[in-house]
């Protein structure tokens, strides 16, 4: 079936699969950042945003996205590379395979609430798991991340 | 992961009926989530997508919720949080993570009447109804107790009674399947305690009397006799004995926050 939607506000026309999901998609489009991590809608990694909006590609159908603005990491890398700056300077990456879906959540989060007290960031984040860390480093990153943005 | 040999986004609520009727392999999409789970082979994919039906409308009697309204929508809708508190919010903040909620759907949450589901025990807690494409409207306490059929759940409807909901949960890790979930109701005429994920499907609780909630022993007395009422079982996650002496713990912290605490309204 035909789809027609705007990847990273190109738009795109495309045959798919009835069952294809958004993440395989995406990826057929050579946008390769998001990763299928579980495939059970518990590991964040294959986020993306739908018309803004935060959301798990991987339990998407693709064809419910018909005219939709999708947004992935490829489609944000300025905003993505200053966050990424805070992850690395505390050395909060191990294997970053987790990391393009934190930071689509980091940045989404950041547009619903630009000043999130501790317990509303670890909240909204509690989606993005990472198996290599305890997430000390992310925390460290996020509370500089976000106090800078209280800064400017 | 399912297969679909037809993916159809409805152009209305007869269309998707007469799709649904055709057999138990076609299915109405809700969030998904659940669904890709599974290996079903699937006929017709329906998707009730387009039908206005995400819409969370409130009048003077109530709000009436559309079944494709996601669970984040009800975490974070001012009018709700109004009128009952946090029930709503309490109940599906614990569900995975935000990208998940804002997939999930009202509809998809209370349908099948999952036993493990936040959101029937904290709708079951209000004076709730469902809005069926066939069936009409019917009392949310009585749907749940029917067997699946093939209906097409279109709202829920949740009436502004004044009364107060405390929600409660236990999970052995965050963003788990809850072990129990627990949502108290303080109506104008006396308490009602709805306990779910027993592992079965949530049942309400509204013979037990409580007099004098204020008085601590009252709280104990009230919970120790609402729990004997409910009928627990064991899974992976713990034990019948385990969840019963857990239900008494959540109905007294529910009423605590009752009684005490003005945030949890």
């Amino acid at each position: 079936m035909q789809i027609e939607v705007f990847l990273n506000e190109e738009k795109v026309q495309a045959d798919i699969r009835p069952d294809m999901m958004l993440l395989d998609f995406l990826r057929s489009m050579n946008l390769k950042s998001m990763k299928r991590g579980c495939d059970t809608g518990n590991c964040g990694l294959c986020t993306v945003w739908v018309d803004g909006k935060p959301v798990l590609s991987c339990g998407v159908p693709a064809a419910r996205v018909q005219g939709a603005h999708i947004t992935t990491l490829e489609g944000v890398q300025e905003e993505a590379a200053e966050f990424s700056r805070f992850l690395a300077a505390e050395g909060a990456d191990q294997c970053g395979f987790c990391s393009p879906g934190l930071i689509m959540n980091v940045l989404a989060l950041k547009k619903e609430n630009p000043h999130p007290t501790e317990e509303e960031m670890k909240e909204y984040l509690a989606g993005n798991l990472c198996r290599c860390t305890g997430y000390q480093g992310q925390y460290r990153a996020l509370a500089k991340y976000f106090e800078i943005e209280e800064a400017q | 992961m399912y297969t679909v040999k037809n993916y159809v986004i409805a152009d209305s609520l007869e269309q998707a009926y007469d799709l649904k009727q055709k057999g138990r392999n076609n299915i109405i999409i809700g969030g998904n989530l659940w669904l890709k789970m599974g290996h079903r082979a699937i006929q017709n994919a329906i998707d009730l997508s387009r039908l206005g039906l995400d819409q969370i409308e409130e009048d003077a009697e109530g709000f009436r919720i559309g079944c494709m309204v996601t669970l984040r929508q009800l975490e974070v809708h001012e009018g709700l949080k109004t009128a009952f508190g946090n029930v709503f919010q309490e109940a599906v903040r614990h569900i995975v993570g935000v990208q998940f909620r804002n997939l999930a759907s009202v509809g998809g949450s209370i349908f099948p009447r999952f036993g493990f589901s936040d959101v029937l025990t904290a709708f079951l807690a209000c004076d709730s109804y469902v809005e069926l494409y066939q069936g009409g409207t019917i009392p949310l306490r009585e749907f749940a107790e029917m067997p699946l059929d093939n209906d097409i759940l279109t709202h829920i409807y949740v009436k502004k009674d004044g009364r107060r909901v405390c929600y409660q949960s236990y999970r052995l890790t965050e963003t788990d399947f809850p072990v129990l979930t627990c949502a108290v109701a303080r109506k104008e005429n006396g308490f009602e305690t709805v306990l779910g994920a027993r592992p079965k499907r949530a049942v309400c609780i509204s013979d037990v009397e409580l007099h004098t909630p204020e008085d601590a022993g009252e709280r104990e007395i009230y919970a120790e006799q609402t729990a004997g009422k409910a009928e627990f079982g064991s899974n992976m996650r713990g034990s019948a004995a385990y969840r019963k002496e857990l239900a008494k713990v959540l109905i007294v912290r529910a009423l605590t926050e009752l009684t005490e605490d003005e945030t949890c309204r």
